[in-house]
């Protein structure tokens, strides 16, 4: 596989992968505002994902589909940061923050590229990703001198750059994303 | 065939999601492009978790088969689209139903600022005291805004 292709794939697992995470918040967030804001991000994270496996795709003679979900869980190239299942409130937006700040600087790379199929595609995901980096901001003005918060940081900070190994729950969050689709019977097209 | 009638028959094609505002009033139709009997049409997504995205892209390429060609939407997978491309007969439809249109694009990224400030009208009652609820709202291109003088909540297109 070409190292093109690897880069696309590595950032839409990550892409993939804290979308359905941060889509557990769906009808649980602590505030209603919050729960659409969670859903939305996921939706857009999602469709980032989608994009990028596309590209990817496109090149290995595959679909986005395959590439997302056809792999063996140790397969995915994603960092630990979003394999995390997170059920407090400080870790999740831990977490937002540090993907929202490595993203940014991963993406002024890419649109820099002069590759401009990637540049472009960057440049498309930076423009939403603006509005998911406000939001983070927004969480970090508000709780950066709360203690649980900042531990949270610092717990969490380590795992950002992590892609060798997965953690348990990646496992476990596969086989929800992929139960549907493996029990598909044989011939049948979404 | 001509790509006048192709724009004229995608023109009538509404936005799954919002549909007071068609396919072309919403910039998403880069170019189309009339080989004999084949018409290809450049497409480029809106948000790209949009769900309405492959609906927009089969009523494309239905509309063209019903017109006796073949059709051949490419995905265009990059950053020509923006909410400038809005038309201003698409801008003043989404107005007309309850949605205030993006506001321009500058130069430099939306801030969290520029959104909290009074600067976006009702679509309502055409106030500019407005206030920010949510970044976020029911699909990835809207915010929720409030109106204090006639206290509607309203959605706000973002820009991108």
């Amino acid at each position: 596989m070409s190292e093109r292709a690897q880069l696309l794939i590595e950032i839409a697992d990550d892409e993939l992968i804290l979308g359905w995470r941060d889509s557990e918040w769906t009808g649980i967030a602590p505030f209603l505002e919050e729960d659409v804001a969670f859903s939305s991000i996921a939706q857009n994270e999602i469709g980032h994902a989608r994009a990028l496996y596309e590209l990817a795709a496109r090149e290995l003679g595959t679909t986005a589909d395959e590439l997302a979900f056809d792999r063996a869980p140790e397969e995915y190239r994603c960092a630990r940061l979003v394999e995390l299942r997170l059920p407090s409130w400080e870790h999740t937006i831990a977490r937002h923050y540090l993907y929202e700040e490595a993203d940014a600087l991963r993406l002024e790379e890419l649109k820099a590229s002069d590759d401009a199929e990637l540049a472009g595609l960057a440049a498309k995901i930076d423009r939403e990703e603006v509005y998911h980096r406000m939001h983070a901001q927004m969480w970090f003005d508000r709780l950066e001198n709360e203690p649980r918060f900042v531990a949270a940081l610092d717990e969490l900070r380590p795992l950002v750059g992590l892609r060798d190994g997965h953690m348990p729950e990646l496992t476990e969050l596969w086989e929800e994303m992929t139960m549907v689709r493996r029990s598909q019977p044989a011939g049948t097209t979404w | 065939m001509t790509a006048e009638q192709v724009w004229a028959a995608l023109a009538e094609i509404p936005d799954p999601e919002i549909p007071v505002i068609s396919v072309v009033d919403l910039g998403v139709v880069r170019g189309v492009r009339v080989d004999d009997e084949r018409v290809h049409v450049e497409f480029t997504p809106t948000f790209l978790g949009c769900p309405a995205l492959e609906v927009m892209r089969d009523q494309m390429a239905t509309r063209i088969a019903e017109l006796g060609a073949e059709p051949e939407v490419e995905v265009v997978l990059d950053d020509s689209w923006s909410t400038d491309r809005i038309t201003p007969e698409g801008r003043e439809k989404l107005r007309a139903a309850g949605l205030a249109p993006p506001a321009p694009r500058s130069a430099a990224a939306p801030a969290l600022v520029q959104l909290e400030a009074n600067s976006f009208r009702c679509p309502y009652c055409g106030s500019r005291d407005t206030g920010l609820e949510n970044i976020f709202g029911p699909t990835p291109c809207r915010s929720l805004r409030y109106c204090r003088a006639c206290r509607q909540p309203f959605e706000q297109f973002k820009t991108i």
